[in-house]
């Protein structure tokens, strides 16, 4: 039964990184861009729904439905205010100012909210629990690993079904020829953006509900997304779930044979998939 | 007109009126005595230096009431101990401190430690449990044999035998089935408390049993497997030395598993009101232990007010609420000063260490006096140790948090403020 349970805890685990990855993931299929704030733009985010619920006196839930709008506009400017500028054949310039954006909003995070922990509070849901037969699963777990099923499922619609999908996979596959059909790559990609930062929002409040955040946090936090969307192979999202998965559910078993074990046979697992499957499980271009 | 010349001028101006005023006060008082203070204002300790402006201005204002002639250059370790080390450097050889005082967690005061007692600047350092800061400083930490007692640092705070024994004394207390479990990360403090010399001796000896499911990474996202340990082998206490952030989360998932304990006890994570805050509901009756309080019956050597006075008067200026390093804050400032006016010469480095070995003041912490039998003879001559008692968070009705003192058996002059609850 501890099996059940580990299993259980693990996917759930899974799901968070999943929500954390599926932005890193969208942004890097449409651009080839690898974000390295992405992990500061989820602080960031939670520190605005935080804000939003302190000013305005609404619970988070409200707030994360505030701060969604405000952070796809974020997203949309930085786009072709900053990473635009730099996006080209050569790979190192949108990794540095990437980088270094990363730098600037934890410092600009400390400087307006010092470095005091925070923590987005949900009353009393924050502490329920399902029993499901011999194991017990927490409610906002729950949530957060249908969050993240979901979010994968409508990105997938969206590329698949919408028009703006068939531009992001044009301006993905061939920019220039994208060009030529009418395509405005700088508009698709500043969407890309846009939308990324939305999820990174949601990914935010689930963040803010299950753990304290302070302005250093993200980068420790994008390493396992960096991981799930490897594993789940680039421009994949159904795959950035199943790599998400398999570091959460990895993560839960090196923990029940001992905690030393946990973050490292995550790391394994992803180096295990590597070996394997070099482009991961689900590679979508063969760039 | 504002012609080009004009401009060039008054800019000219400008830049030299800001190159020269940092410089000023160091000619204009060429023989003040000059203390350096580093501390991690800004990062992920900055919580520990809140009271470093208000401390300072007090100190200066108390100094000038009693004829000192002293300057107070403060530095930012950044919470960085490449970058504690290096201003503790520009201090001695650019600003030429006589005396340099450092605050707050090892990987602040140790690198600024290190770097005087090479240069022979005398240092006063407080806030980090003396062992990482004596035996991490010693050149090979794991041979006892070969530790060395300083001649230019001192310490002064508690050290992990009384943190073990606040927590001890708080679970004998309670009824319990004398099952603890611990939630220890693989980091310094985790593993020193795991050790030999640190709680699982304690706890045998007093007939408990342990459950340590093992070191975890700091920023783990799930404790199912340390949970799963503990509701196995019905820990009625649950102690632990995590991050805050990993508390949460932690006690977040305890509570959707079910693990409900009797007595929770967490050094660390629960030192800041604001780490307890975020916890809503869940931190209430939590218990940690207490270094400094506005309840401690001490008073400031140097203004004279009571503790709970210089709380109050440290929350008015800061627009917030009173957290332990508080007083520590203050209390390095006290012993600077009566070590400025007993040295035969502030200005020398020897005279001053003389003054400190000396020292035996009354402070807003409690007494301190170097070379007393309470530290283990090896680190007595460079560690003065201050009283440790144990507190219970409880929530009030607004949804803030007090701190009541509900445990005294170390150090029975401070009085308690509640007893004991238990979580269920």
């Amino acid at each position: 039964m501890i099996w059940l349970d580990t299993l259980l805890q693990g996917v759930l685990l899974g799901g968070l990184y999943a929500l954390f990855a599926a932005g890193l993931s969208l942004v890097f299929g449409v651009m080839r861009l690898v974000n390295l704030a992405h992990g500061d733009l989820i602080i960031l985010a939670a520190y605005l729904i935080l804000g939003v619920a302190a000013v305005l006196g609404v619970t988070p839930v409200v707030a994360l439905l505030i701060a969604a709008p405000v952070m796809f506009v974020v997203g949309w400017l930085l786009q072709m205010q900053v990473f635009n500028r730099v996006l080209g054949d050569d790979i190192l310039p949108p990794l540095l100012v990437t980088f270094g954006l990363s730098v600037v909003i934890q410092n600009a995070l400390l400087e307006g909210f010092t470095a005091n922990s925070q923590k987005l509070s949900l009353g009393p849901i924050e502490t329920q629990s399902l029993h499901l037969g011999s194991v017990t699963v927490g409610v906002i777990p729950m949530m957060t690993l249908a969050s993240a099923v979901a979010v994968i499922f409508l990105l997938n619609q969206l590329f698949y079904r919408t028009s703006l999908g068939r531009a992001f996979r044009a301006t993905s596959d061939d920019v220039v020829t994208a060009q030529l059909m009418g395509i405005r790559p700088r508009r698709i990609f500043a969407m890309a953006t846009g939308i990324a930062m939305v999820v990174a929002t949601l990914a935010a409040f689930y963040l803010g509900a299950r753990a304290n955040f302070d302005p250093s946090i993200g980068p420790a936090r994008l390493l396992y997304a960096f991981e799930a969307v490897i594993i789940g192979g680039l421009g994949s999202l159904w795959g950035t779930l199943a790599g998400g998965l398999v570091i959460g559910v990895a993560q839960a078993f090196g923990a029940a044979v001992n905690p030393e074990w946990q973050i490292l046979s995550g790391h394994i697992a992803f180096v295990i998939v590597l070996l394997l499957k070099p482009r991961g499980f689900f590679p979508r271009a063969t760039d | 007109m504002f012609t080009r010349r004009k401009l060039l001028k008054s800019g000219a101006a400008l830049a030299a009126g800001a190159f020269a005023l940092p410089a000023m006060p160091a000619l204009a008082k060429g023989a003040a005595i000059k203390i350096g203070y580093v501390s991690p204002q800004s990062g992920p300790l900055s919580a520990f230096s809140q009271a470093d402006a208000y401390m300072v201005a007090g100190f200066l204002k108390a100094a000038k009431a009693n004829g000192l002639d002293v300057e107070v250059i403060v530095k930012d370790s950044q919470s960085n101990p490449n970058r504690a080390a290096e201003v503790a450097r520009e201090l001695i050889s650019r600003d030429r401190v006589n005396l340099i005082l450092v605050a707050s967690t090892p990987e602040t005061t140790n690198p600024v430690c290190t770097v005087a007692e090479s240069e022979e600047i005398p240092v006063i350092s407080s806030v980090a449990p003396w062992q990482p800061w004596f035996i991490g400083q010693q050149g090979n930490p794991a041979d006892p044999d070969s530790w060395q007692p300083f001649e230019y640092v001192y310490h002064f705070f508690w050290g992990l035998e009384d943190n073990v024994s606040v927590f001890m004394n708080m679970w004998n207390r309670a009824q319990t089935n004398k099952s603890v479990g611990a939630l220890w990360p693989n980091d310094g403090d985790g593993n020193s408390w795991a050790s030999e010399v640190g709680l699982p001796p304690v706890l045998a000896a007093a007939g408990y049993r342990l459950t340590d499911p093992g070191r975890y990474q700091n920023l783990t996202d799930d404790f199912s497997a340390q949970i799963g340990a503990f509701k196995k082998g019905e820990c009625e206490i649950l102690t632990g030395i995590p991050i805050p952030p990993d508390f949460t989360t932690f006690w977040t998932q305890a509570q959707q598993q079910g693990y409900r304990p009797k007595l929770v006890s967490i050094a660390k994570a629960l030192l800041f009101p604001e780490s307890v805050q975020a916890l809503g509901e869940l931190g209430h009756n939590l218990t940690c232990e207490i270094y400094w309080s506005p309840a401690f019956p001490y008073k400031s050597s140097l203004t004279g007010e009571s503790c709970a006075e210089l709380a109050a008067g440290f929350s008015k200026a800061a627009g917030r609420q009173w957290t332990q390093p508080v007083g520590f804050t203050h209390a390095l400032f006290e012993v600077a000063s009566d070590v400025i006016q007993r040295a035969s010469d502030p200005t020398d480095s020897d005279a001053l260490v003389t003054a400190i070995q000396a020292t035996s003041l009354d402070t807003v912490v409690g007494n301190i006096r170097w070379g007393k039998d309470n530290v283990p003879p090896f680190a007595r001559k460079n560690v003065a140790k201050t009283p440790l008692v144990g507190g219970q968070w409880r929530r009030q009705a607004d949804g803030s948090f007090d701190l009541v003192i509900v445990e005294n058996g170390n150090a029975p002059e401070i009085p308690l403020s509640g007893t004991l609850e238990t979580l269920s």
